[in-house]
């Protein structure tokens, strides 16, 4: 890769090359995947906030017996609106948000194989959230629970907007998750620095690998569950109305197959952070690599088998029950294979206990205890005393909380110092683990207690006969308290934003790629594109790993937009990809959806019509084919 | 495109799971009518399968630099999949029920119409490679638009034969 220039120069060529145009056109045209994570990480928190905000006024009607403090109604908007908005528009979005920072990084990449297919996951992202918050402004919010039960959810029952909101709101969703999983899987398999074998992935990535794999094959299950669910709400189809031939349990088949790999979609990528970042802070490498990246995939495929577990109470045939109760309890093999693996990698090294560590390790025990919890639901018998009791409620936060949040305040920790160029305080971030840590602890443990002691789920309020009172006050200290620690977090953040010493490439000292560059990464990423020889390129002279040395003065790459294309196993260069410029095209095809789901919602059939035609002539606008060569062959 | 066909395939396997799931739990024939006609699905199966020949000719054409079957072969596609589409619309206005009917006549109607719907988006793709392609945009390198539309092709009228078998054979044989 012969260039003429001097070297010197070269960081300026390349800047002008990937850079952003400024004002309003770069901010709806941009196609860098930095500038896209960003967004997401910043938009999912917020809606994390909002979801907060909901629990928070919940815990105020829960902490007496007999308390009026928001109407029966309210709690039922604020019990569906908190699980909806945490389940789909936080946990997973959040993750997508690391995945699209730090993949190109971490893979030696320019950008992510669809640049162009990555804005407008992030659009549709943004504007299926304005959509489904429109609700709140017309006042007719979703508020049947957020996994919408039929035949409640069917308009006999639930007249109004709210639950049009729901169906329509969740389609518009799954368009985001559907193309941002694809682009994962095309970047994985496209897109990575020569030499970066399947093999020297870090786990990271293997578990947003396999989500993206989930989303693709399950989230048709919701979009049809959905659409089902608008037709019979607004076409009067009899889909779930078991008086005309349906079924109710058709919902809760269709909503589980798609909601159980869901679940594995919102845990496996954190898991793969912790599992990256627990080598850093033990100054060692993982142990079990292949098993700890085998037992992500099979996670991954198990967590199809398994969605009826939800259903145990439903009446279903024994056999059946029995199947998916044994196949539930398989899914701790995997699971304790990753546990074991972290424990095995900090018992052969030498933790240093910064604040990312200390959330890793908080993370392990919480996934143990909602582990446990969740083999005991797995079993038939018990589930059937403890479905739809607090119980349950602790469990899915010990998992949900446990397993993503926890995961997602140590990738914080973690990479903000790349992704702001400055570090956060260790002063803080220690207080803000043990507020969260220790709220945790005190708010969730109790709700395990009342729920054996019969405390139902989504209750509105209880009488003070039943002795759950003193309980349900620790649960809403316990939970104020986790709030503050969320509160000391985003002072942290500011904080670091005008104090924070500046972070460097590599303050952690750590293993992988994404750590070889400066903080904040340069538009371009990598000046020279790295061609990688093992597992942890940064700590190669100490390992002695394998018999080569990871080359980063290699090729430039710096005529136009330019990455390599590489084979889908061993990496090895193929072509050079023609990345595409800016367009606002993404930006108008999810405005135009906007637009149809509107119409939609509102039974205005011009609106979506002019919401089609305005998508038509984007998504054409966006395929012209250009004249200019996409790929050229390597030439060395 | 591979992978949009995948999610798209798999949307219609949770179709037909819900179609197959209500006719395991209805007691008695499902449908309650008996099984659908073939009258006129047979030769409009034919009718499908035949486009799929000419998509495959129109591509295998411009792979050998062809423009002539490329147009050609595309051309005679699309009035094959504008053909399929009006059977479609005879055979609906020969229905005995509704969509409102009960859940069977919604999931016929959903299934059918949501392939119907493929087929149009497969129609509209043809029609804006087929511009592409009269105007001589395509060569023997460079044609993934056409690839493209063509797989998107051949999915829909393999799809039509899983939605042709459980809707119109599989009650049959129950």
């Amino acid at each position: 890769m012969a260039t003429t220039t001097v070297p010197g120069q070269l960081p300026e060529r390349l800047t002008r090359i990937w850079e952003t145009a400024p004002g309003l056109y770069g901010v709806l045209a941009t196609v860098d995947h930095k500038t896209i994570g960003k967004r997401y990480l910043v938009t999912s928190m917020l809606f994390l906030l909002i979801g907060g905000a909901d629990a928070a006024i919940m815990r105020l009607q829960l902490t007496h017996a007999d308390a009026h403090i928001v109407s029966p109604e309210t709690y039922n908007q604020l019990f569906s609106m908190h699980g909806i908005t945490m389940i789909f528009w936080y946990a997973a979005p959040v993750l997508s948000g690391f995945s699209n920072y730090l993949w190109p990084l971490m893979l030696g990449a320019r950008d992510m194989a669809c640049p162009r297919a990555n804005a407008l996951s992030y659009w549709t992202f943004l504007m299926s959230g304005v959509f489904l918050y429109t609700s709140v402004l017309v006042g007719q919010v979703p508020d049947r629970g957020w996994f919408a039960y039929a035949p409640l959810t069917e308009a006999a029952f639930s007249p109004g907007l709210n639950m049009d909101f729901y169906a329509i709101g969740l389609t518009f969703l799954s368009v985001s998750t559907s193309v941002g999983a694809i682009n994962f899987i095309v970047t994985l398999f496209k897109t990575r620095a020569p030499g970066l074998s399947v093999n020297r992935l870090p786990i990271f990535v293997w578990g947003t690998l396999t989500t993206s794999f989930a989303v693709i094959l399950a989230t048709p299950a919701l979009t049809a569950a959905c659409v089902l669910l608008y037709l019979d709400r607004r076409f009067g189809s009899h889909f779930y109305d078991p008086g005309r031939g349906g079924s109710a349990l058709l919902w809760q088949h269709l909503f589980w197959s798609f909601a159980h790999p869901w679940v594995y979609i919102v845990v496996l990528p954190a898991m793969g952070m912790i599992s990256d970042l627990i080598p850093t802070f033990c100054r060692r490498p993982l142990v079990g690599y292949t098993l700890v990246a085998l037992a992500t995939v099979s996670t991954g495929i198990l967590g199809f088998g398994v969605w009826v577990h939800h259903m145990f109470a439903t009446g279903l045939p024994a056999t059946a029950s029995s199947f998916f109760s044994a196949a539930s309890m398989v899914i701790t093999i995997p699971s304790a294979i990753a546990v074991f693996s972290w424990l095995a990698t900090i018992w052969h090294g030498r933790p240093v206990f910064k604040t990312p560590m200390l959330f890793a390790a908080g993370f392990i025990v919480l996934f143990v205890v909602g582990g446990v919890s969740g083999v005991a639901t797995a079993a038939n018998a018990y589930d059937l005393q403890l479905t739809d009791t607090y119980f349950i409620v602790a469990h899915l936060h010990y998992v949900l909380i446990g397993i993503n949040v926890f995961a997602v305040m140590a990738g914080f920790y973690f990479w903000l110092p790349k992704i702001t160029g400055r570090m956060m305080s260790e002063t803080l971030g220690k207080l803000n683990f043990w507020l969260m840590f220790l709220g945790f602890g005190v708010g969730f443990f109790p709700m395990h207690t009342l729920g054996l002691m019969g405390m139902p789920r989504r209750i509105y309020t209880y009488s003070s006969g039943f002795g759950w009172g003193w309980q349900n006050v620790w649960v809403t200290v316990g939970a104020y308290v986790f709030a503050l620690g969320v509160v000391v977090f985003i002072v942290n953040f500011f904080w670091s934003l005008v104090f924070g010493e500046a972070a460097g490439a590599n303050p952690w000292d750590a293993p992988t790629l994404e750590w070889a560059i400066p903080s904040p990464p340069p538009d371009y990423n990598f000046e020279h594109i790295p061609i990688v020889a093992s597992r942890h390129p940064l700590w190669e002279d100490r390992l002695d790993e394998g018999t080569g040395r990871t080359v980063f003065d290699g090729p430039v790459l710096d005529r136009k937009r330019d990455t390599f294309g590489t084979t889908p196993l061993d990496a090895e260069p193929q072509e050079i990809l023609r990345m595409p410029e800016d367009t606002v095209w993404p930006f108008v095809v999810s405005l135009s959806i906007l637009v149809i789901a509107y119409g939609l919602l509102f039974g205005l059939m011009w609106l979506a019509i002019v919401g089609t035609v305005g998508l038509f002539i984007a998504i054409i606008g966006w395929l012209l084919p250009s004249h200019e060569p996409t790929a050229s062959p390597v030439e060395t | 495109m591979t992978l949009v066909i995948v999610t798209e395939g798999m949307l219609f396997a949770y179709l037909l799971f819900g179609y197959f799931y209500l006719g395991s739990m209805t007691p008695g024939a499902f449908p309650t009518d008996g099984p659908p006609e073939l009258k006129l699905v047979i030769p409009n199966t034919i009718v499908l399968l035949i486009s799929s020949g000419t998509m495959y000719w129109a591509e295998r054409g411009i792979r050998a630099g062809n423009q002539g079957r490329l147009r050609l072969g595309m051309l005679v596609t699309l009035v094959l999949g504008i053909l399929f589409l009006i059977v479609q619309g005879i055979e609906y206005s020969h229905k005995r029920f509704a969509f409102q009917t009960n859940a069977y006549s919604g999931l016929f109607f959903t299934i059918t119409g949501f392939h119907g719907f493929h087929v149009f988006v497969g129609l509209l793709m043809n029609v804006v490679v087929q511009v592409w392609a009269w105007r001589g945009w395509f060569t023997s390198e460079r044609h993934l638009a056409v690839t493209n539309a063509a797989m998107y092709w051949h999915f829909v009228d393999g799809v039509w034969l899983v939605v042709f078998f459980s809707l119109y054979i599989t009650p049959r044989f129950s």
